[in-house]
């Protein structure tokens, strides 16, 4: 008797174990999302857009633009951890919770806490990636250090000395000579970021938020990782000055505004020519 | 309100019992021979906006729990001014060829039967006295239809237009209105102004049932009997609303000023002005879902009599007439009480209460400068409703509701205790085989019953006469089976 308790006791954690429904919940914090609960949700709210399989094939996905999320590549532009790892649990709970400003995801912050982390453990179960990988390891985001003009400058040749500005454009319109030409992982057109909109970023609004996607880069599109290139203080430095681009009234506008005309002869244009004449 | 359809007298003292056998065999019948059955919809009617949905790409059931009901998705897009927060919110973002339209309408058949009422003992021979009976009406109908255009005019500011029809195509303006939100760039202030909905907690624009008595909320529209107050906590109001929310709409605060004309355009009774204060907070309760309860007072007051003018009069007609809009003696009610949306995983109940009370002018018709008669106190009552609603999927909801009201003080003191009490019963269901980001279908199926004692059964149809006696309770039953679609 006790060797066929101790069998079926196995074979229950077994198959507990080896079931998607076990291996797809989702930790965040303290909360546990169910896959078949986010099941329910993710048809009530996402199907329409992201499609029955996952696959960014919903019934509107013709008529979208950007094309919705393909959750069976498992590819993610929103992360902590390094490119070409899975996000954690909290990356995809922020993106479902923050939505994409400039494209058709809503935030979804009015769904109660339990129920995205539901749709985050739902979400992972398009892609066998969840089985066999572990999310990365968060990157660490050192402390910011003061905004001062010469980090703005910094970031300024920084911008041009990464060719930011080939997709970006010189001012941060978003119209560099490469723009036309970029598409994302699934070869479907995507435009560079245009900071004269002063919509938010994709992945975020502050700082850190913006530190976060350059060390990371935005997995399936042009956007690269600069982590293993630009040193942590150097990527503040470009924060700093890519805050100067936006038409918000932040610290770094104002320092830059308030140095920039007693000085604008002295610095040089962005763009092709690298260093010929002035720029503002 | 016989127009057209079947009429007869029945002596069966079991009306509720018959129209179920009779929902039960239509429903049977209608389900497996293809029957598109249809009925009228009264003026003011449930409302939900597939525009929204062709404009953002989303179902119908990411802003509904069953549509029209709002879920706090819903709630948040329309707190927000019709925005999700995000740069497709701006009409120019979108295509020129959209427009942000919506239709509805709803082909149905229907049963009405109403008891103890007064009816000629030969019909068409008014000498002939009258004997207690039965109506009962039933056939093939058409709702009105709604053509409701809403959505941004730029960011942050949003508009809707709502002409709505009766089933003969008489249209009015169901709802007309500008909304500038984020005043200040805070979401707690945000100004509505034109024809809109009171900001109740359970909306009865939004809800789930469509029968003639099952359709309405008993206690949002109940006055004493005698009582020529016309306020209706579910109408439409004209005036101005100042509300805010929190970024997740958890709590919410709404403060209305409303010309005291209970909706009605071209000011055709009062000078006055009433108010509206609702507060509600929802919090996360776990897996049980969103949980939230709300205060309301409705603070009004009624006209008794008018200016008058003889010049308007027919000549030698003996009488003299009111000239609309000039209501004076002004006298005061109220409506307070809470309400509340609670959930239990897939099942939700809409808990509600009012204390109201009118005005002994009022309660008793008399003009303000006439002495009341003896006797007279302010009538008062409370009611109540608990509806539930069990999602089995987002595309199959199972609808009941129980509503009652009870007087408990006539305006005057030889009135019996009872008159005028209700109780009201409804059960149905929705099922939505069509639930897409351009259209939604449902079909419906409503049985519904009411008690009103000693007076004429608040319905949408309007059907009804007071009974015999004020001691009879008049039963008022509706059956509804209909395609409610909307594109």
């Amino acid at each position: 008797m006790k060797t066929k308790i101790s069998l079926g006791a196995v074979f229950l954690v077994v198959t507990a174990l080896a079931s998607p429904g076990f291996a797809q919940n989702a930790q965040i914090g303290k909360l546990r999302g169910s896959a078949p609960v986010g099941k329910v949700l993710y048809r009530r709210y996402c199907v329409g857009c992201h499609g029955p399989q996952g696959d960014g094939n919903g019934e509107n996905a013709a008529w979208i633009d950007p094309k919705p999320r393909d959750f069976t590549a498992a590819v993610f532009k929103c992360r902590s951890t390094p490119t070409g790892t899975l996000p954690t649990d909290q990356d995809l709970f922020d993106a479902i919770t923050r939505g994409f400003v400039t494209t058709n995801m809503p935030p979804w912050k009015p769904l109660t806490n339990p129920n995205r982390a539901d749709l985050v453990a739902y979400v992972k179960t398009f892609s066998a990636r969840w089985e066999k990988e572990r999310p990365g390891a968060a990157i660490t985001i050192p402390p910011e250090p003061a905004v001062t003009i010469a980090g703005i400058l910094h970031g300024r040749e920084l911008f041009q000395k990464n060719d930011c500005w080939k997709c970006h454009g010189p001012q941060g319109h978003g119209d560099g000579p490469s723009a036309p030409t970029l598409t994302d992982s699934k070869d479907n057109p995507i435009r560079p970021y245009d900071f004269a909109t002063g919509s938010r970023f994709k992945c975020g609004v502050s700082n850190q938020d913006l530190y976060r996607m350059f060390m990371t880069g935005l997995d399936g599109t042009p956007m690269p990782s600069y982590a293993d290139t630009m040193q942590p203080a150097d990527a503040w430095d470009l924060v700093h000055f890519l805050r100067t681009l936006q038409p918000f009234h932040t610290q770094e506008a104002a320092t830059w505004r308030a140095w920039l005309p007693s000085h604008w002869e002295e610095i040089k244009a962005v763009g092709p020519d690298g260093g010929s004449g002035a720029s503002q | 309100m016989l127009r057209g359809f079947l009429i007869f007298r029945s002596p069966r003292k079991f009306p509720a019992l018959a129209s179920i056998v009779a929902f039960a065999a239509v429903a049977f019948a209608v389900l497996f021979s293809n029957i598109q059955p249809a009925y009228s919809l009264p003026l003011y009617r449930i409302r939900a906006i597939p525009a929204f949905a062709r404009k953002y790409g989303l179902p119908c059931s990411a802003c509904h729990t069953a549509w029209p009901e709002l879920n706090n998705f819903g709630q948040v897009f329309r707190d927000n001014g019709y925005q999700l927060g995000n740069d497709h919110d701006s009409p120019i973002f979108q295509n020129p060829s959209y427009f942000p339209i919506t239709f509805r309408v709803t082909p149905n058949w229907h049963r009405e039967s109403t008891n103890h009422q007064p009816l000629d003992a030969l019909a068409g021979n008014a000498s002939s006295g009258l004997i207690d009976g039965n109506v009962v009406q039933h056939g093939f109908d058409l709702s009105g239809i709604d053509i409701w255009a809403a959505g941004t005019i730029t960011k942050n500011i949003s508009f809707s237009v709502l002409p709505s029809s009766n089933s003969s195509g008489a249209f009015h303006f169901e709802n007309a209105y500008v909304r500038f939100g984020n005043l200040l760039n805070n979401h707690w202030l945000n100004l509505q102004f034109g024809k809109f909905e009171l900001d109740n907690l359970i909306s009865e624009k939004r809800f789930l049932f469509l029968s003639s008595n099952g359709g309405l909320y008993q206690n949002y529209h109940f006055v004493p009997v005698g009582d020529p107050n016309d306020f209706g906590l579910g109408v439409n109001q004209l005036g101005a609303e100042v509300s805010g929310h929190s970024d997740n709409s958890y709590r919410r605060y709404g403060v209305a000023v409303l010309s005291s004309d209970n909706g009605n355009v071209a000011l055709p009774t009062n000078r006055s002005y009433d108010t509206y204060l609702t507060f509600s907070q929802a919090f996360e309760a776990g897996r049980l879902g969103l949980e939230r309860l709300g205060v309301y007072a409705y603070i009004g007051e009624r006209p008794t009599f008018f200016l008058t003018s003889a010049a308007l009069s027919t000549p030698g007609a003996g009488s003299t007439t009111p000239i609309a809009g000039t209501g004076s003696g002004n006298k005061p009610f109220y409506r307070v009480g809470f309400s509340g949306d609670l959930f239990l995983g897939k099942l939700e109940f809409l808990p509600f209460f009012m204390d109201g009370q009118d005005s002994a002018f009022l309660a008793t018709s008399t003009p303000a400068d006439q002495p009341l008669p003896l006797g007279a106190n302010a009538a008062a009552w409370n009611g109540g409703f608990v509806e539930t609603h069990y999602y089995v999927t987002q595309q199959f909801v199972l609808l009941h509701r129980y509503e009652i009201i009870r007087m408990s003080q006539q305006a005057l003191p030889g009135t019996p205790a009872k008159l005028g009490n209700i109780d009201g019963y409804s059960v149905g269901y929705r099922w939505y085989p069509i639930m897409f980001s351009r259209a939604g279908l449902a079909w419906h199926n409503e049985y519904s019953i009411t008690r009103t004692q000693g007076a004429v059964p608040l319905s949408l149809d309007g059907v009804g006469l007071p009974p015999l006696l004020p001691t009879n309770g008049v039963w008022s039953s509706s059956i509804l089976l209909g395609f409610d679609f909307a594109f």
